[in-house]
């Protein structure tokens, strides 16, 4: 797979297409899986790794689903490349971090990837933008029956499949939803909200999973308990709770719109002028002001911006897409300038680049 | 209406529902901020493998158990309960069978139940013993050349090969 042909998209996740997808970014299910005749991956040895990598890879390229898979050799890629794979969501960080045989196929659509050789030997993940649970889990099914058709899984009668982690056994399955909250951050319920949750067995992380920091108002919520309730009903758990997150959502910026209409056009106009007029500006700093504006534009008070183009810049200013779009490699300080210029690019109208979408 | 604190413009109005009747207030934002960040205070309660272990293995265990217990390891992976409670991973799908005992409480503490309930894969009731013993001979070969016993790790080798086909699916 030529990474570089990803580079200009956006990817699924942030299509900004979907059921409520001015709320709900994306949806996204995987399932933890293990071959049956290898130890788990803290006991592998390389030559395990290996071979692990090598039946996986040969029976998941058999199957045929939602367009080619195709094989990424992840050992292979340079930093910077996995770098690009974490930040468009199809590898995670520990598998981006770790040594060692190992690799991720992905379809065209960037709506499956298969890691290889993760916490476990195989991890699924299907993601749909918008708010799309019971598709997402319908695809992933289909995937997981197929490759289990291929090879055996570590599976016990009772415990249901095994994982390296005794917090996935069972089903192996997290269901997790990302949400945009930033009314609810700015009415300071947030915290509440995410206790109550915690209550219902519900976990909430960041943008980009386990112990990441909440950058841009963007929250996961997922299924903390994998065993004794079956898939379905997990999907339904995560599933119900994301109407009533909306709600909240909805109400705190009715509140916000009708209560403090200034001081939020003000914040939003600001945050809109400094990503318009920067000439340095922090990954995290544009995370943040691109989720006050992103706001703005749901609530009507931005009305020269559509939210695909945000979405866009969303992930195409993070540190290895822009640098990957500049095709060179930057050190912080000079990523810096080169991320205010690529907003000022596509955010202001009068650079004659106006669409600032980039499509193509 | 005036918040209740301050003589300014009361814009929050909050239905207090947690502990007995429902509580009405009536708040400026200023005050809300506050009343609505006062009660965060209490930690979150995410209950993290590390602490639920420790917690588990600190009841009714004396030292000396403990550390007997730590020592104990799986003939298949050959990790130790020790390296388990560290890492936190296991090492081998049979550490389900041989930690039994000590990973059961641990299970109810994460899940709150024992059994699973939803997908089984088509087939897994054939060949356990075989893939389970397959990992274990693979670890002795690799032991073995480690080792610089070429005669035992060519005897492995031969078991390894009679063993995968005895469980043909997978090479």
């Amino acid at each position: 797979m030529d990474l570089n042909e990803l580079v200009r998209t956006s990817g699924e996740w942030l299509r900004g297409s979907g059921p409520e997808s001015d709320i709900v970014i994306s949806s996204r299910i995987r399932l933890a899986r293990n071959l049956a005749e290898f130890p788990f991956i803290s006991r592998a040895s390389q030559s395990d790794r290996s071979q692990i990598e090598a039946v996986l890879r040969d029976r998941i390229l058999q199957i045929q689903e939602s367009g080619e898979l195709e094989y990424v050799n992840v050992n292979e890629l340079k930093v910077i490349d996995r770098q690009f794979l974490v930040e468009r969501q199809l590898i995670s960080r520990e598998h981006a971090e770790s040594e060692g045989a190992r690799g991720v196929a992905i379809d065209r659509h960037e709506q499956v990837s298969l890691m290889i050789n993760e916490e476990d030997h195989l991890r699924i993940q299907v993601m749909h933008s918008g708010l799309d649970l019971p598709n997402a889990w319908e695809q992933i099914d289909r995937i997981d029956t197929l490759i289990a058709q291929q090879v055996t899984f570590a599976y016990h009668p009772r415990l249901g499949f095994l994982t390296a982690c005794p917090t996935n056994v069972g089903t192996g399955v997290r269901v997790s939803v990302m949400l945009h909250l930033p009314a609810l951050v700015i009415t300071r319920q947030i915290d509440k909200v995410f206790r109550s949750l915690q209550k219902i067995s519900l976990a909430v992380r960041g943008l980009y999973g386990e112990g990441s920091q909440a950058m841009g108002d963007f929250y996961q919520i997922s299924n903390q308990i994998t065993l004794g309730k079956s898939e379905t009903d997990l999907v339904k758990q995560v599933g119900d709770i994301v109407p009533v997150l909306i709600d909240y959502e909805r109400r705190a910026r009715d509140f916000l719109v009708r209560e403090s209409h200034e001081n939020l056009h003000d914040k939003v106009s600001r945050a809109y002028g400094i990503l318009r007029t920067a000439q340095t500006i922090s990954s995290e700093e544009t995370m943040h002001l691109l989720s006050s504006v992103r706001m703005g534009v749901n609530l009507g008070l931005i009305s020269d911006l559509q939210i695909p183009t945000l979405n866009e810049l969303f992930i195409h200013t993070q540190p290895a897409h822009l640098q990957k779009l500049r095709g060179v490699e930057l050190d912080t300080a000079d990523r810096n300038i080169e991320r205010a210029r690529y907003l000022r690019h596509h955010l202001n109208k009068e650079d004659g680049n106006n669409s600032g979408s980039g499509k193509n | 209406m005036k918040c209740q604190q301050c003589n300014k413009t009361a814009t929050f109005h909050i239905t207090e529902l947690t502990g007995g009747k429902p509580q009405e207030l009536h708040l400026c934002e200023e005050h809300a901020r506050q009343y609505l960040t006062q009660s965060e205070e209490e930690p979150a309660v995410t209950p993290s493998l590390a602490g639920v272990l420790a917690h588990q293995l600190a009841v009714g265990q004396t030292a000396e158990e403990l550390a007997k217990l730590d020592q104990r390891s799986c003939p298949v992976c050959g990790i130790t309960f020790y390296e388990f409670r560290n890492q936190g991973r296991l090492g081998c799908p049979y550490d389900y069978v041989c930690f039994k005992s000590e990973l059961e409480p641990l299970i109810v503490n994460i899940h709150g139940e024992t059994e699973h309930v939803g997908k089984k894969p088509p087939r897994y009731a054939e060949g356990t013993e075989h893939r389970t013993q397959l990992i274990r001979l693979r670890r002795e070969m690799k032991e073995a050349i480690d080792e610089e016993n070429y005669e035992r790790a060519s005897q492995l080798r031969d078991e390894i090969r009679t063993t995968e086909e005895a469980a043909p699916d997978q090479k």
